[in-house]
């Protein structure tokens, strides 16, 4: 006991490490899990970086959407990062970060184009803003924000 | 995201509609940040990592007001629908962000 409270300031570290790791491991697992699987019922919601759509189509209505995610690193991912930042190199921990973020934002863009009824989205535009909170270099968070026009075919008449 | 009669596109011409005049560009900012309660449970989440909620809602609701201030702007010169929008956001302070719209206003047939 006597040791643990001699060393707390690593005790701590330690704790904050263990529970980030599992947490984080876990919660990132389902994340992912859910990211497949939504994915793949929304698949056939199209995404087109052009500017513009054919200019065949014209009996829809555009609807600008948007989806939007701010994901947070944990405590062992930051520590991992911090390591990392004496090598320099690849961050494998923030682009899992980022990936997991971006894909978020799309699938909720392209919920809000299916509940619309439509399946086609136009000029996508990523972006980002980093969150990071507390002092100067503290755990990173990023918010993606996904946007595009939506063509909802109008109802035949 | 708001619409208000409005017509907002991110394309530069809206599909099967002439565009009768172009009005210029018109924009709206906000600056917001989180109440520092939330704010505490953000950063307890930080050590677990996620999404942070609070943050998420923080960002739409900003993002809809900016959106709001640009359509004002666009109906006050008598505009029916604004094209080409994009959004800007940058943060300037620890837990705050500014988010800015901004779009061509035109009038439509």
């Amino acid at each position: 006991m006597r040791t643990i409270l001699e060393n707390f300031d690593l005790f701590l570290l330690l704790v904050f490490l263990g529970v980030g790791y599992v947490f984080g491991r876990i919660g990132e697992m389902r994340h992912y899990r859910s990211i497949h699987a939504r994915e793949k019922s929304l698949a056939d919601v199209l995404l087109f970086a052009a500017k513009r759509p054919p200019p065949e189509i014209t009996a829809v209505d555009t609807v600008l959407v948007s989806g939007s995610a701010v994901i947070s690193s944990d405590y062992f991912k930051w520590f991992v990062a911090s390591l990392r930042k004496l090598f320099g190199g690849r961050f494998r921990v923030y682009e899992i970060l980022l990936d997991r973020a971006r894909r978020e934002a799309v699938l909720r863009l392209k919920q809000q184009v299916r509940d619309r009824g439509g399946n086609m989205v136009f000029n996508i535009k990523f972006e980002s803003l980093n969150i990071t909170m507390g002092a100067r270099g503290g755990i990173a968070a990023v918010e993606v924000l996904a946007y595009g026009t939506a063509l909802i075919p109008r109802p035949a008449r | 995201m708001q619409q208000d009669q409005l017509l907002i596109s991110n394309l530069d011409y809206v599909p099967g509609r002439r565009i009768v005049r172009h009005l210029g560009m018109v924009q709206g900012n906000t600056v917001r940040a989180k109440h520092a309660g939330k704010d505490l449970f953000a950063s307890l989440k930080n050590i677990v990592g996620g999404e942070l909620k609070s943050y998420t809602e923080l960002m739409q609701e900003s993002r809809s007001e900016a959106t709001e201030r640009l359509l004002q702007a666009a109906r006050q010169i008598g505009a029916n629908a604004v094209l080409n929008v994009r959004y800007q956001a940058t943060s300037i302070a620890q837990g705050a962000a500014e988010i800015m719209a901004y779009g061509t206003a035109v009038v439509l047939e």
